[in-house]
């Protein structure tokens, strides 16, 4: 498997403050990846980097093969990589299938074409029997199931997910795990995943990257990451051994 | 073509549009010359309330300074049929690229330089304000002393050269009314307009989703200056007199602005609904005033500002989305 992602020493600074230091890793084309670390770590900012809302201080990113350093958002997402955001914000006014058409109409011209895909996602996220809904009258666990309905709209072969698991009761959890894994497993959907339940990286990860104080301090399996002194030490402490 | 325009409309709202439209077809048989000057009146702000609100019902940029538009658009038609002969239709055709690359030359600096929200909306009074000083002194087009057209006589009517009766004028705008209908409807059911909504809704979540925002709050700006313009040359041929301070005047920025926020913004029918609702008040005001002999400068102000204001809290989504659940002239999402 070759690196659909990569990163090469990529910095954020805000001032003196060192938010993300010097990070490298790679994501290979099909692997579910997870990005875990105590809060104020720097996995968003990380995140957001990759995903174009900031400009990384110093690194490069790239992705399928080309720089994505310093390109926007929207151009982001274009080349392929879609997002979810920590604190969701759908399109409120619009309908659930509103807001997933946009997502489709990325790469689709016709309205009508696009609707079809959009339902077709919703399907997926079981959200169809909600799809006339207004966003705003979700909720959360069907907003976030909503951002990521929006995101693979747009057809992404990287899927940035940024804590869609928090807030979730377990079997909302449970059900999200299967519908990543069945996205990952059949439409061969790379995924980068920023998460705090463990519940959830241990089921869906092949690969644990692991931040704190803006640090990469292990990289690995799983199994072998939650055994690794240095990050039960700094996040999941003992107990979770 | 047809499913298109008919999508969404439930049958019952088909019917009602229809029957609108024929009796504003034949309104000119039934009423005096004073109410089809109103009716005029009220179909130029509901044309100009929906160019309006392209820009702001949809793409979610507030403009307050329009009327720069409606300046542009009829300083050069105007100043092309005084000065040359040239007929107001080229003239539109002329003010069209004048006021889209007024609208562009705004939009660029404000959303390169991350002018947003109430700022941008101040950019727009400010270059609305430039226009009207600028105009001022512009000797070509006679400053403040105003450019006037050669009145017509009622009697021929002129299409080609907009230069007839009332009720020539009264089709004219009834007409340019429903194609800014049809426009409006086809650019909201379109990807262009998806994109407005999502930009409107969040504009950063919008830039996630991969649309270039920048891009398509250009083209929102550009399309609505342009829309805008004819209601400027309208205005030109139809008072047959201009004046900087009249037509780029901040009152007539806020004008246009009213018809769109009383019927309901981002809606197709609220800014014609609102025309209607707020200038045929304030109208029925001002003759209730003149017959009872009272007069009170500025009570159609303060009037605009009272409904205005019981909009905003009795009715904050505007008159038209509560009247047509009532109605029942949408369809239910299937």
């Amino acid at each position: 498997m070759s690196a659909l992602l990569s990163l090469q020493g990529v910095g954020k600074r805000f001032r003196g403050l060192v938010a993300v230091d010097r990070v490298s890793f790679q994501v290979p084309e099909g692997a579910i990846f997870a990005v875990i670390g105590p809060n104020g770590a720097g996995k968003t900012t990380l995140f957001n980097m990759i995903a174009g809302a900031l400009e990384p201080s110093e690194g490069t990113i790239t992705f399928a093969g080309a720089a994505t350093t310093g390109l926007t958002a929207d151009a982001v997402c274009r080349r392929g990589i879609a997002r979810t955001f920590q604190i969701v914000r759908p399109f409120p006014a619009l309908s659930v299938e509103d807001n997933v058409i946009v997502g489709a109409l990325l790469h689709r011209h016709d309205v009508g074409a696009a609707r079809a895909h959009a339902r077709a996602l919703l399907q997926r996220l079981d959200l169809y029997d909600k799809r006339h809904r207004i966003a705003a009258t979700l909720t959360l666990p069907d907003r976030k199931r909503l951002e990521v309905a929006r995101a693979l709209a747009t057809g992404p072969r990287l899927l940035l997910l940024d804590e869609v698991m928090a807030g979730l009761r377990p079997t909302e959890t449970d059900r999200m795990v299967a519908i990543l894994r069945e996205l990952n497993r059949e439409g061969g959907l790379t995924i980068l995943l920023i998460e705090h339940v463990m519940r959830a990286v241990m089921a869906l990860a092949s690969r644990v990257l692991v931040l704190d104080h803006g640090v990469a301090i292990a990289e690995g399996a799983p199994e072998a990451i939650v055994r690794d002194p240095a990050v039960v030490q700094s996040y999941l402490g003992a107990e979770a051994v | 073509m047809i499913g298109r325009f008919t999508a969404g409309v439930a049958p019952r709202g088909a019917l009602l549009l229809a029957l609108l439209f024929a009796a504003l077809a034949a309104a000119p048989w039934f009423v005096n010359d004073y109410l089809l000057t109103v009716l005029i009146i009220i179909l130029y702000f509901a044309y100009a309330g929906q160019a309006w609100n392209i820009m702001m019902g949809f793409a979610g940029q507030l403009s307050l300074g329009h009327a720069l538009y409606v300046g542009l658009g009829s300083y050069v038609a105007a100043t092309l049929f005084v000065r040359y002969g040239v007929g107001p239709w080229f003239g539109f055709l002329a003010a069209i690229p004048v006021a889209a690359a007024c609208g562009g030359a705004i939009g660029y600096l404000a959303f390169r330089f991350g002018v947003a929200g109430v700022y941008f909306a101040i950019l727009t009074i400010a270059f609305a304000e430039f226009a009207r000083i600028g105009f001022d002194h512009f000797d070509f087009v006679n400053g403040t002393s105003g450019l006037f057209l050669p009145v017509s006589e009622h009697a021929r009517t002129d299409l080609w050269r907009l230069r007839g009766s009332p009720t020539m004028f009264y089709y004219v705008i009834l007409a340019a009314t429903v194609a800014a209908f049809a426009l409006c409807h086809l650019l909201m059911r379109s990807r262009i307009g998806y994109f407005w909504l999502a930009i409107r809704e969040d504009e950063e979540a919008a830039r996630a989703a991969g649309i270039d925002t920048f891009r398509y709050k250009m083209i929102a700006v550009m399309v609505s200056a342009a829309v805008t313009s004819f209601a400027g040359v309208f205005y030109a041929f139809f008072y047959n007199n201009l004046f900087p301070e009249q037509v780029f005047g901040i009152s007539r920025s806020i004008e246009i602005i009213l018809g769109p926020i009383i019927g309901g913004i981002g809606t197709l029918f609220g800014p014609i609904l609102g025309a209607f609702v707020i200038t045929g008040l304030a109208e029925t005001l001002t003759s209730l005033m003149s017959a009872y002999g009272i007069d009170l400068p500025g009570a159609k102000q303060v009037f605009d500002g009272v409904c205005l204001l019981i909009v905003i809290v009795a009715l904050p989504e505007g008159v038209w989305p509560p009247l047509a659940r009532r109605l029942g002239v949408m369809k239910e999402p299937k």
